[in-house]
């Protein structure tokens, strides 16, 4: 096991990155994501990447798309009103089947909002990252450390299926600091030679290849999304991740992410110090979203509840997954406020206390 | 006297430019530059939303289809990952200079290695001739009924002239393509630039004054003589920085 | 001496290689439509030709072609 380093987790996330073979990457300055660029901006030229300050959120997906099109693993970072900038982008990035990673570190919102924690870009992640039919894989770390390993994963995904992913953080995950292991110890080759598709110059040896979005004939374009929503399929059937706690016996239990799962587990804890069977699940992706593991983790309880710094996004998509079969209760701060583990407890003794 | 043939830098599709359109004259140029240079299988070719956004069909160069107004920044992506391959933009007027205003001024000033050829034929041709940044005072088009009221719709943006202050410029020039002699002219600013690009020595736009018969409402032949009599007293040829930058 | 060709089926009609030729021998033809529906262009007088490839400079369609193959 590789030595432990205490770090932020933007600065965990940047560093992973370079491991997983990151060659480029491309940013704009915003709270509370601005360590990934600053850590980067040092780290990039010492191992013969490129760090490069864009004029805009636009201006940096798009030279994440032109990267991506290279074939070179690449990534942009920013924060919730950056990433809004961003959408024109993935979507474009989606709609030519290029692979890219894309950070979130959540803040306050709508608007300007706040530059404290939040997980208010849930719907905009997992149901609307830009127009158009299309999904990304969404990765939710709860620790530095899963900060950095969720980096690594996220690059292969989006090679393996040629899609974006995205890492949804916080502010609290981006800034806090813990104890992180790089199991990447040496930096991971990455090159354009597996990806025939790449418009890195055909040299005579290959028709010209064509990076593209456009298709105005609707029966090829209904075709083409057809195609990639199979790939979707295999994705839905093959990756959604999720933790899974103390579920057994539990008479209730709590869905939570990121994290908002980290207090909602100790608040856990402390329930069934107190006798309250309750189990808690966490879902790792977001999309995919981990349908039969809630399903499961929810088959003998009686109430669930949903934790999260927002006014309430994710817990449509639980009450989908175990089919409405049981009452979904909600807690949430929003704004920047991060909800106590003793605000999660008593919530859970609210429902546990009158079964 | 040599023979004239097709530049094999362009496929064999048949481009669905309108007649008369000079986007055709301006994609054979690229292409024999290409050619010439024998970089066709070193070049990677980016066209925005526009009417030039289908060229992937008729470069036979690898090319990447980009969002309205993104192509120098994603030009950028492309040249910072293979920084020894040819990388060039083919962007329009509405594009370039309206809605991708802050990526063409970005790119130019970071001294990009990129070639951009500038089509400026003063209007959104694909979606049916409404007013560009670079529609003439008085200019009829679709959103301009009464004719471009600088007064309401300001002035045209003279784009060689505001990119050519930038330290980070090699090459703007502008050129036509309304006879023999300015078509030649205009080639030779096009393998300037990508001279340019091929010593590293920093960004070009070749800015290349153009038709638009079907929605100036013209002939093909009377369009021309409108870029000789309003465009060019307007936007007048020439070159207004060279120079290595690096 | 190397002559001008227009590929019927490219040609859109424009005209532009009318206003090129210093023979004043290139004019669009108002007989035969082509595929898409265009009067082409033609050369009236092959022998008057001098291969200068001035009309070809200015087809935005890569419809002339001037000697090689295509003239045998």
């Amino acid at each position: 096991m590789a030595e432990k380093t205490l770090m932020k987790g933007n600065e965990a996330l940047a560093e992973a990155a370079i491991r997983s073979g990151c060659k480029c990457f491309f940013g704009y300055p915003i709270t509370p994501q601005t360590e990934i660029s600053a850590y980067l901006s040092k780290r990039m030229p010492k191992v013969g990447g490129t760090f490069l300050q864009a004029e805009s959120e636009v201006a940096a997906i798009n030279m994440v798309y032109g990267c991506a099109s290279s074939g070179i693993r690449c990534m942009t970072s920013s924060s919730s009103p950056g990433i809004s900038l961003k959408t024109e982008g993935i979507s474009y990035i989606a709609g030519a089947d290029l692979p890219c990673v894309i950070i979130n570190v959540q803040r306050g919102g709508p608007g300007l909002g706040g530059i404290q924690p939040s997980q208010s870009d849930y719907w905009q992640v997992t149901h609307a990252l830009g127009h158009g039919d299309f999904h990304a894989l969404v990765y939710a770390p709860a620790s530095v450390q899963e900060m950095a390993d969720y980096v690594s994963k996220a690059f292969d995904m989006a090679d393996k299926y040629r899609m974006p992913a995205v890492i949804l953080a916080d502010g609290l995950l981006g800034q806090m600091m813990e104890p992180v292991c790089f199991p990447d110890t040496e930096i991971k080759m990455s090159d354009a030679s597996n990806k025939p598709w790449a418009t890195n110059g055909h040299g005579h040896k290959r028709p010209h290849n064509i990076v593209n979005s456009l298709y105005l004939k609707p029966d090829q374009l209904e075709d083409i999304v057809r195609d990639r929503f199979e790939r979707y399929e295999e994705v839905k059937a093959n990756h959604s991740e999720a933790v899974v706690d103390y579920c057994d016996d539990a008479d209730v239990v709590v869905v939570a992410y990121g994290s908002t799962a980290r207090l909602a587990k100790s608040a856990v804890e402390q329930a069934r110090k107190q006798g309250i069977k309750v189990g808690i699940v966490r879902p790792v992706t977001l999309w995919p979203f981990p349908v039969q593991q809630i399903k499961d983790a929810c088959k003998n309880a009686k109430k669930v509840l949903v934790v999260e710094m927002s006014m309430g996004q994710m817990i449509d998509d639980v009450k989908l997954a175990i089919e409405c079969s049981k009452p979904v209760h909600f807690y949430g701060r929003t704004g920047g406020v991060i909800p106590k583990p003793a605000e999660i407890l008593a919530e859970i003794k609210k429902l546990g206390g009158n079964l | 006297m040599p023979d004239f043939k097709k530049p094999h830098a362009l496929t064999d599709a048949v481009m669905h430019y309108c007649p008369g359109c000079t986007h055709g004259i301006v994609h054979r140029l690229v292409a024999e530059v290409l050619d010439e240079m024998d970089i066709e299988g070193d070049a990677i070719g980016v066209c925005p939303v526009g009417c030039s956004v289908m060229a992937y069909d008729y470069f036979n160069c690898d090319v990447i289809e980009a969002a309205h107004g993104r192509a120098p920044a994603v030009a950028t992506g492309v040249k910072r990952a293979n920084p020894d391959k040819f990388v060039f933009t083919y962007q329009g007027d509405g594009d370039l200079a309206a809605i991708g205003t802050a990526e063409i001024v970005h790119a130019a000033t970071r001294g990009e290695n990129i070639t951009v050829i500038f089509i400026n034929n003063t209007t959104y041709g694909m979606t049916g001739g409404q007013m560009a940044p670079t529609t003439l005072p008085g200019q009829i088009t679709q959103t301009t009924p009464y004719g471009r009221n600088p007064d309401v719709e300001g002035f045209p943006v003279r784009v060689c002239e505001m990119l050519s202050q930038l330290s980070g410029v090699a090459l703007a020039q502008r050129v036509t393509v309304i006879d023999p002699k300015s078509v030649n002219e205009a080639k030779k600013a096009i393998r300037k630039g990508f001279e340019f690009q091929k010593n590293k020595q920093g960004f070009s736009i070749i800015e290349v004054l153009s038709t638009c018969p079907t929605n100036w409402g013209m002939t093909p032949i009377e369009a021309l003589q409108r870029v000789k009599d309003e465009m060019i007293p307007y936007y007048p040829l020439g070159v207004y920085k060279e120079g290595a930058i690096r | 001496m190397a002559k001008m060709k227009v590929d019927f089926d490219r040609c859109k009609g424009c005209g532009l290689c009318t206003t090129a030729c210093p023979k004043k021998i290139v004019e669009l033809q108002t007989e035969k439509l082509n595929s898409k529906g265009y009067y082409t262009a033609v050369c009236i007088d092959d022998e008057k030709c001098i291969g200068c490839a001035l009309c070809a400079i200015m087809c935005p369609d890569c419809a002339i072609t001037v000697g090689g193959e295509a003239n045998g």
